[in-house]
């Protein structure tokens, strides 16, 4: 019994990780029509900004706030610079995308050098709590808590800002909005931003968790592409439920069925594509 | 055996009909000209015909059989073809490799990835006999970005007629030209021999009406007036289809 | 003469380990070679099929991981070996090809991304088979009519004569009538079904075209390391020839190989001295993308032919 409780507590951990990295992503996607292939970078770049805040003695959350800060900085810079100069090139921008991650994870690579890092999580959640009958670690309960609390800030600002509608609209028809007088452009960079703030927040708050190693780029974008692509592009309801089911199937599929994890995780990917193949913008506002 | 018939023909995109019951016949040999206001559903009713749209219901009998859930290519094997409302040639070949492109639908050869096509003489020569049909043989070395609009129409024309075809779709060939270009695609599309049928939309009524045998008028995906040129014009619906438009 | 250039450039290729002299050179050499072929078979693809793939590796991947299994496993000879590798993931990239296919555009490209993830995974995880992150080695050069390929000059001369039939065989196929219809098909696919064309068949051909000369790269890989790895079938592996083949100038015949080159050398030689090669290669892509989309050999082109007709 305290197998499965254990696992589902992980999975729904690794879920409310994935949400945040994929979040950010599904924004992106659904609003630019850009797979930003180095959404995994910035969420690795953003675990070792925040590990060099806390080696300086940064309080926790501090730490991973700035670190979404620092990266939605260079976010907003990657936009400006490069990816606005390819509008209406949806494929050459998903290129420019792909070479900033090889960019993003050499620099890394240089400046932290090659050695897996754990992050040392807040002395507030440290050890580990009964729950349930067994003991969890109260680290992952609190990502939980931190994912949920994201989940629900992010709904309020889809949902209830004017920000929010014009995301809204963007996703729904851009030409409409466009022709409404919604700042495209404008939003595009702010949207592009928030995206990568909270890739470079969640590479911090899943520090503890995955650690931080060269390699965690490419191990952590096709997670968000299967959650995205299974909870459906530019819906963050999809992304929460979708995060929920690949927390899961990973975790159950890690410990139950180790030699085929990663073909359980990637199948489902391949289902959806295959089944619905015009339902890649398949229309979602929330 | 006629042409085409459509046999209650349906299409609705999000509950709204684009195509809503239509039933008509092209006899062999016949122009046919379809009109309407926009958004009256008749490039729908094109792609219908052609299969670049599936049916919500109904039939597209081409010279009797059934070809409704047949894919656009298999309709062109079957000696269907069509010209679309926006130049869709090959911008950066010339007007020969276009036509070639074209011949070489209907044949076995273009599975063959073996020899070269530049060899083929003989496909070259078969292009530029279609380009001198259209009067722009003089342009067959000339690449297709480098050519007027008007004689771009005449290219997507040629590449239609290169497919030899049994039935001819024409979507709006007169738009966007000079009364001079107009005058020269007219005197090509009345050169085209009977054995083509041929349905046609147009928006330029004075050339469209002069071609024309029967009309066929649509509005909002129905059809609501159909008979030869008296009796269309002639009609208080149409009339009022095109004022109260 | 048209072949001119080509019998030139051949003839450069065969004398440049004398030229080169040194082992280490010679052996990048062969390395470009297999590098090149597999850019080749994505340019496939991507250039002249305008389907832009992102799980490539796996084609190279299995191809080398077949071979060195039924080599090494079951002891098949390797002739029979590399014919049966070549024929396993031919049959693979059917498959995946008709699965691929139900999509385009970005679709497409998640679909080849999951589809090479799985095998990355299986190769990762099925340590039974696969040996897992430590892979398959031991695997010895074979003795083609006789000649022993374990030297890097005998090896080179290997793989350029595939790489020169590669390289006839797929210019062929570019210049033939199938393969202006797979341009057609990228550049007007509407226009194409409208002339008569199958165009999800043209498609699916070119998938499973890719999918064998991406095997061949992989046979002639697996050789040249003696060792296959889960790490040939990553991401960053398929995100690498993407990145020869965009660089290099995608729908061109001389882009992939150009592009494999530069991937290489910087990789080696560059590395020697400037330690980001690795970023100095995604700088250099970016800018590609930004500035010169069609790749580096059509840019040359037409700043040469600028630089000749200058008033």
């Amino acid at each position: 019994m305290g197998f499965w409780i254990t696992q589902s507590l992980n999975s729904l951990a690794l879920g409310g990780l994935l949400f945040i990295l994929s979040a950010g992503f599904s924004l992106i996607f659904g609003l630019m029509r850009i797979a930003n292939l180095s959404h995994g970078a910035y969420f690795m770049l953003g675990a070792y900004v925040g590990l060099t805040l806390l080696q300086k003695g940064v309080n926790f959350w501090i730490a991973a706030l700035a670190a979404g800060a620092a990266i939605a900085i260079l976010g907003g810079l990657v936009e400006r610079i490069v990816l606005r100069q390819l509008a209406g090139r949806t494929l050459s921008q998903v290129l420019a995308t792909l070479g900033i991650a090889f960019i993003i994870a050499d620099a890394c690579l240089w400046i932290w050098s090659g050695d897996p890092i754990p992050l040392t999580g807040p002395a507030s959640l440290r050890g580990a709590v009964p729950v349930l009958g067994t003991h969890f670690p109260l680290y992952r309960l609190g990502v939980i808590g931190i994912a949920a609390v994201i989940a629900l800030a992010l709904w309020l600002l889809v949902e209830k800002t004017r920000i929010g509608a014009m995301i809204r609209a963007g996703v729904d028809d851009l030409d409409m909005a466009r022709a409404v007088g919604i700042p495209v452009k404008a939003l595009f960079t702010a949207v592009f931003c928030l995206g990568s703030a909270l890739a470079g927040l969640g590479g911090v708050i899943a520090g503890p968790i995955l650690s931080v190693y060269p390699g965690l780029d490419a191990d952590m974008l096709p997670l968000a592409l299967v959650v995205v692509i299974l909870g459906g592009v530019g819906s963050l309801g999809g992304a929460v439920l979708g995060s929920i089911v690949i927390g899961f199937i990973y975790t159950f599929g890690n410990a139950l069925l180790p030699d085929l994890a990663y073909v359980i995780l990637f199948l489902p990917m391949v289902i959806v594509l295959v089944a619905r193949p015009r339902g890649l913008f398949g229309r979602i506002p929330t | 055996m006629t042409a085409l018939a459509l046999r209650g023909l349906r299409k609705s995109f999000g509950g709204l009909p684009a195509t809503d019951d239509v039933t008509l016949e092209i006899a062999r040999g016949e122009r046919r000209l379809i009109i309407g206001p926009n958004g009256a559903g008749k490039t729908t009713l094109f792609n219908l015909i052609s299969g670049d749209l599936e049916p919500d219901a109904g039939s597209v009998l081409l010279f009797g059989e059934e070809v409704a859930h047949l894919r656009p290519d298999q309709r062109a094997q079957r000696g269907l073809a069509r010209t679309y409302q926006i130049i869709t040639l090959f911008p950066k070949s010339t007007l020969v490799e276009n036509i070639v492109l074209a011949l070489m639908g209907l044949s076995p050869l273009r599975w063959h990835c073996w020899h070269g096509l530049a060899g083929r003489r003989d496909l070259y020569d078969q292009a530029r006999n279609v380009l001198e049909r259209v009067g722009l043989a003089q342009l067959a070395a000339r690449r297709v970005a480098d050519v007027s609009y008007g004689e771009k129409r005449r290219v997507e024309i040629a590449m239609a007629l290169a497919q030899q075809p049994r039935l001819l779709l024409l979507d709006e060939p007169l738009a966007g030209l000079s009364a001079e270009e107009r005058r020269t695609v007219q005197d090509l599309l009345e050169a085209i021999p009977r054995d083509i049928s041929i349905v046609m939309i147009e928006h330029d009524m004075d050339t469209a009406l002069a071609f024309a045998e029967k009309i066929t008028v649509l509005h909002y995906g129905k059809v609501i007036v159909e008979g030869d040129r008296a009796h269309v014009v002639a009609h208080p619906r149409t009339r009022e289809v095109y004022l109260g438009a | 003469m048209r072949y001119a250039s080509s019998i030139a450039a051949l003839v450069a290729l065969a004398a440049l380990p004398f030229a080169l002299g040194n082992e280490y050179y010679v052996n990048l050499a062969s390395q470009v070679l297999i590098a090149a072929i597999f850019a080749m078979s994505l340019n496939l693809l991507v250039g002249y099929g305008g389907m832009t793939s992102l799980g490539h590796a796996a084609y190279l991947g299995v191809g080398a991981y077949a071979t060195a299994w039924l080599t090494l496993r079951l002891g098949l000879g390797p002739l029979g070996a590399g014919a049966a590798a070549l024929a396993i993931t031919t049959l693979m990239a059917g498959f995946y090809g008709v699965l691929a296919l139900r999509a385009s555009g970005l679709g497409f490209l998640m679909i080849t991304l999951a589809l090479g993830q799985i095998l990355w995974g299986l190769a990762y995880r099925w340590v039974g088979v696969t040996g897992g992150d430590n892979g398959l080695s031991g695997l010895a050069r074979p003795a083609p009519l006789g000649i022993d390929i374990t030297g890097a000059r005998p090896f080179y001369f290997f793989a350029l004569a595939v790489f020169a039939v590669a390289f006839a065989l797929v210019a062929l196929f570019v210049r033939s009538p199938f393969g202006a219809s797979l341009q057609g098909a990228r550049d007007q696919p509407r226009r194409m079904r409208a002339l008569g064309y199958n165009v999800w068949m043209i498609r699916w051909i070119t998938f499973v075209l890719a999918g064998f000369w991406g095997a061949v790269a992989g046979v002639l890989y697996v050789y040249y390391n003696n060792f296959i790895s889960p790490h040939a079938l990553s991401l960053t592996q398929s995100a690498e020839v993407l990145l020869m083949v965009i660089a290099g100038g995608a729908a061109t015949l001389t882009g992939p190989v150009v592009g494999a080159a530069l991937v290489v050398v910087m990789k080696n030689v560059v590395s020697a001295y400037v330690e980001r090669w690795t970023l100095l290669l995604g700088v250099v892509f970016v800018l590609i993308v930004m500035f010169l989309p069609d790749g580096l050999v059509p840019g040359v082109q037409r700043l040469y032919s600028r630089w000749r007709t200058r008033p």
